[in-house]
């Protein structure tokens, strides 16, 4: 609350708020919680963003939704001051009015009380990652965060290219590494996709000094449908195996013994350069690859 | 007496010493033994089929006389009994038509909506739609039907029945929303449509590719769109690679029977729940259909109000999200792993300022073999091969490069490859799906001669196309520093 009043007052009206939403990560080999991947590439989009404006144009405040309390100096609370090393002064949660029980093994549903807290500051921009690294992390918290909001949602971005008050124009990560460019009208939630800038380094004295101001919303709802999900290490999936359909013994030698590739490619050997690269143009522009 | 003897007359009789005379291929009277039993009208047969299945052969028919006067038998497998009767064995294999299989009236629908990536069917979709057929075909009391809910322009996949080659993908329905506005990204209208198509035909499950190229995006959407209004059994389940239980459970209707298992946090765990109506499933969830088609009969939406609220909508969100097209992208700045397109230069490349204006002439990303990388040609991240980058472009041409097993390697999963080499007997050539035998330098100056003097007249009317079509083709392009640094 203060970390967003604070920027408020530093810009007048006229500024831009725009909110990142931070959850906890988890480092996929050792286990050890840290910030989520996907999530500080949003928050960067978001410094970056402020950068680029004027001083002041551009107010940054980072969100995390939490249904338990976190302790000073536990891990969830190392991990989320990662995120105040990147250059934050505050860091608020999203908390409702009772705090869970941490003995109560009951799992809260935080979409509402984000929701709730958005309806109330109404920010102009909700920049997220695209998918949790903790728990179930289905990737749908932003698309019911807009749904109930009624802001269109943009999956994947990668760049900002500019944002006034009414449109945000951006540039969206398609495979094969092409892009495209969108203009989303504001208010808008977007979700970053892991092509995006890579998040700058956490400093350790700029974590120490931030702050995590708690800020209570509404109650706690319980997600029932999530506490009958059973959650076990990930078994490895058996690889497909190559099915010979042969039905007698001649095929299926042949089968086995064939090369796994060659043979059958076309050969032109004697001809002039002019043909022979006539002949290649040919072929990728069938392939459609140079027009 | 004489009801007693019509019934004798009505039972079958059997002939045990026809039947001897006609197992002995050595009687004189074989032949006509094996007439009156109806067995070999036009004589001896070649092949049957034994009581173990095994192919038995009579070698006293279907020989030849070879040149040295000796009887021989054709085993390469050019004749048979397919090919015997039609002379033509190449002809006779290929048109063999697979069983087509048409569902009249499902008990109930399972929608699949493919993300036909640049208008075809990939191999996520087919796997799918493999599940949706495992699906609608397990209870056979009870038999669904796979729904196909397709967007955008299709491209040519199958034959003249089946165009985008759904039905042999294993689709009974089709319903295709062919507006050009949905080639680009419009996710609302999108959602507007799916939403519709759960109001009027209430498939019981919908199955979506887990991808990032519109599946998992679509399929949340839905979801979302539906929770919030108030139906708690569509909450998706992602990254979907199982389903536990018995399937004919669905075509019953119980399908709180079965679990559903997908990959969740940062897939690293396992998550089991009760089967939802929404799976965003993972590649490899099952089997893709082969030897049959299905019918993939057309299908509309009969509402013409919804039509007309459709056309409100499509007004109301168009502002919302607008798709100003595609943007140019420096092909030097994609990372070699993700290439569509790579021009590659190994050893036998000199003039390597006609090998960089060559890649860009064609706009293609350059990669080069270990040679050329270790001769200081090359930075070493553009080093193709098994100590490199094992690259999945579609289209990947190697000029001077001989083909190392560790540079096939890299290659295997490309497409299309194109070598130009001065060696015809090289690996590269072997593997190659083109290959130009003659020098290197003068055949790129061609390729490069060639493309300009083609693109030179048309690149006027070109931009003025993309003005007036409204895509941003020509817009300004991202600059390499920019996507260098996401690469880092």
């Amino acid at each position: 609350m203060n970390s967003v009043n604070q920027s408020a007052a530093l810009g007048q009206s006229a500024a831009l708020k725009v909110v990142s939403l931070v959850s906890l990560g988890q480092h996929p080999v050792s286990g050890r919680l840290r910030r989520a991947e996907q999530d500080a590439r949003a928050l960067e989009l978001c410094l970056t963003l402020s950068r680029q404006q004027p001083e002041g144009q551009v107010s940054v405040s980072a969100w995390h939704a939490s249904g338990e309390e976190i302790m000073t100096g536990s891990e969830q609370d190392v991990a989320l001051r990662g995120y105040l090393g990147m250059g934050l002064e505050a860091l608020t949660l999203v908390t409702p009015r009772a705090l869970q029980d941490k003995a109560a093994e009951r799992v809260v549903d935080v979409w509402p009380l984000l929701a709730a807290r958005l309806r109330e500051e109404a920010p102009q921009l909700v920049v997220c990652g695209g998918q949790s690294e903790t728990g179930e992390g289905s990737g749908l918290l932003p698309h019911l965060l807009a749904e109930s909001l009624g802001w269109p949602l943009v999956e994947g971005l990668v760049e900002i290219e500019s944002c006034d008050g009414e449109h945000l124009t951006a540039l969206q990560a398609l495979p094969r590494g092409q892009r495209r460019r969108l203009r989303v009208r504001l208010p808008a939630l977007v979700s970053v996709d892991s092509a995006a800038p890579a998040a700058r380094q956490s400093a350790f004295g700029q974590a120490r000094r931030g702050s995590l101001v708690r800020v209570e919303t509404g109650d706690a709802a319980h997600d029932s449908v999530a506490e009958a999900f059973a959650i076990t290490p990930a078994r490895k999936r058996p690889k497909r195996l190559k099915r010979i359909k042969a039905t007698n013994a001649r095929d299926r030698f042949k089968a086995a013994a064939a090369k796994a590739e060659g043979g059958g490619g076309k050969r032109l050997e004697g001809v002039s350069a002019e043909e022979g690269a006539g002949e290649i143009l040919k072929l990728l522009r069938e392939e459609g690859v140079v027009r | 007496m004489t009801t007693h003897r019509d019934e004798h007359s009505a039972l079958p009789r059997r002939n045990p010493r026809l039947e001897q005379q006609a197992r002995n291929r050595l009687h004189p009277e074989h032949l006509t033994a094996l007439m009156a039993l109806g067995k070999g009208a036009v004589g001896p047969q070649e092949r049957w089929l034994g009581p173990k299945g095994v192919m038995r052969r009579n070698p006293h028919v279907g020989h030849f006389i070879a040149t040295n006067g000796r009887k021989r038998f054709d085993r390469s497998g050019r004749t048979g009994p397919a090919a015997a009767g039609a002379g033509n064995s190449a002809v006779a294999v290929k048109a063999i038509v697979l069983p087509l299989i048409e569902i009249e009236s499902p008990a109930f629908l399972i929608a699949v909506v493919p993300d036909m990536t640049s208008g075809r069917i990939s191999s996520h979709d087919r796997d799918v739609l493999g599940l949706a057929r495992q699906i609608a075909d397990a209870d056979p009391a009870h038999q669904g039907a796979v729904l196909a809910v397709t967007f955008g322009t299709l491209r040519d996949g199958g034959d003249e029945s089946d165009s985008a080659g759904l039905g042999a993908a294993g689709v009974d329905r089709w319903m295709h929303f062919s507006d050009t506005l949905h080639d680009g990204y419009a996710p609302l209208t999108q959602l507007a449509e799916l939403e519709a198509i759960d109001g009027e035909l209430s498939p019981r499950l919908w199955l979506l590719p887990e991808s990032r190229t519109g599946g998992g995006e679509r399929g949340r959407r839905l979801g979302a769109r539906l929770l919030c209004k108030g139906d708690a059994s569509v909450r998706p389940s992602g990254n979907v690679y199982q389903l536990d239980g018995d399937l004919a459970a669905v075509g019953r209707g119980e399908c709180e029977q079965l679990s559903v298992t997908g990959r969740s946090g940062n897939g690293q765990q396992d998550l089991t729940r009760p089967l939802t109506r929404i799976l965003l499933c993972e590649a490899e969830c099952a089997e893709p259909v082969e030897d049959v088609r299905h019918a993939a009969m057309p299908l509309m939406l009969e509402d013409e109000e919804r039509t007309a609220a459709n056309d409100g909508s499509a007004v109301i969100s168009s502002p919302l999200i607008e798709d100003l097209g595609p943007v140019a992208v420096d092909p030097s700045a994609i990372a070699l792993g993700e290439a569509e397109f790579i021009l590659s230069a190994g050893n036998g490349i000199r003039d390597w300022d006609g090998f960089h204006h060559a890649a860009q002439v064609l706009g293609a990303t350059e990669g080069a073999s270990r040679v050329a990388v270790d001769d200081g040609f090359m930075p070493r991240a553009r080093q193709v091969g098994a100590t490199g980058t094992w690259v999945t472009a579609r289209v990947y041409v190697a000029v001077g490069i001989s083909g190392a097993i560790q540079h096939l390697q890299g290659i295997q999963r490309c497409d299309k490859v194109v070598a130009i080499n001065l060696d015809g007997g090289c690996d590269m050539v072997k593997r190659a799906d083109l290959s130009v035998i003659g020098d290197a330098e003068a055949i790129l100056a061609s390729l490069c001669q060639q493309l300009e003097a083609a693109r030179g007249p048309l690149s006027d009317a070109d931009q003025v196309d993309a003005l007036a079509s409204g895509t941003a083709s020509a817009a300004s392009s991202v600059t390499s520093a920019s996507l260098a640094a996401n690469a880092a």
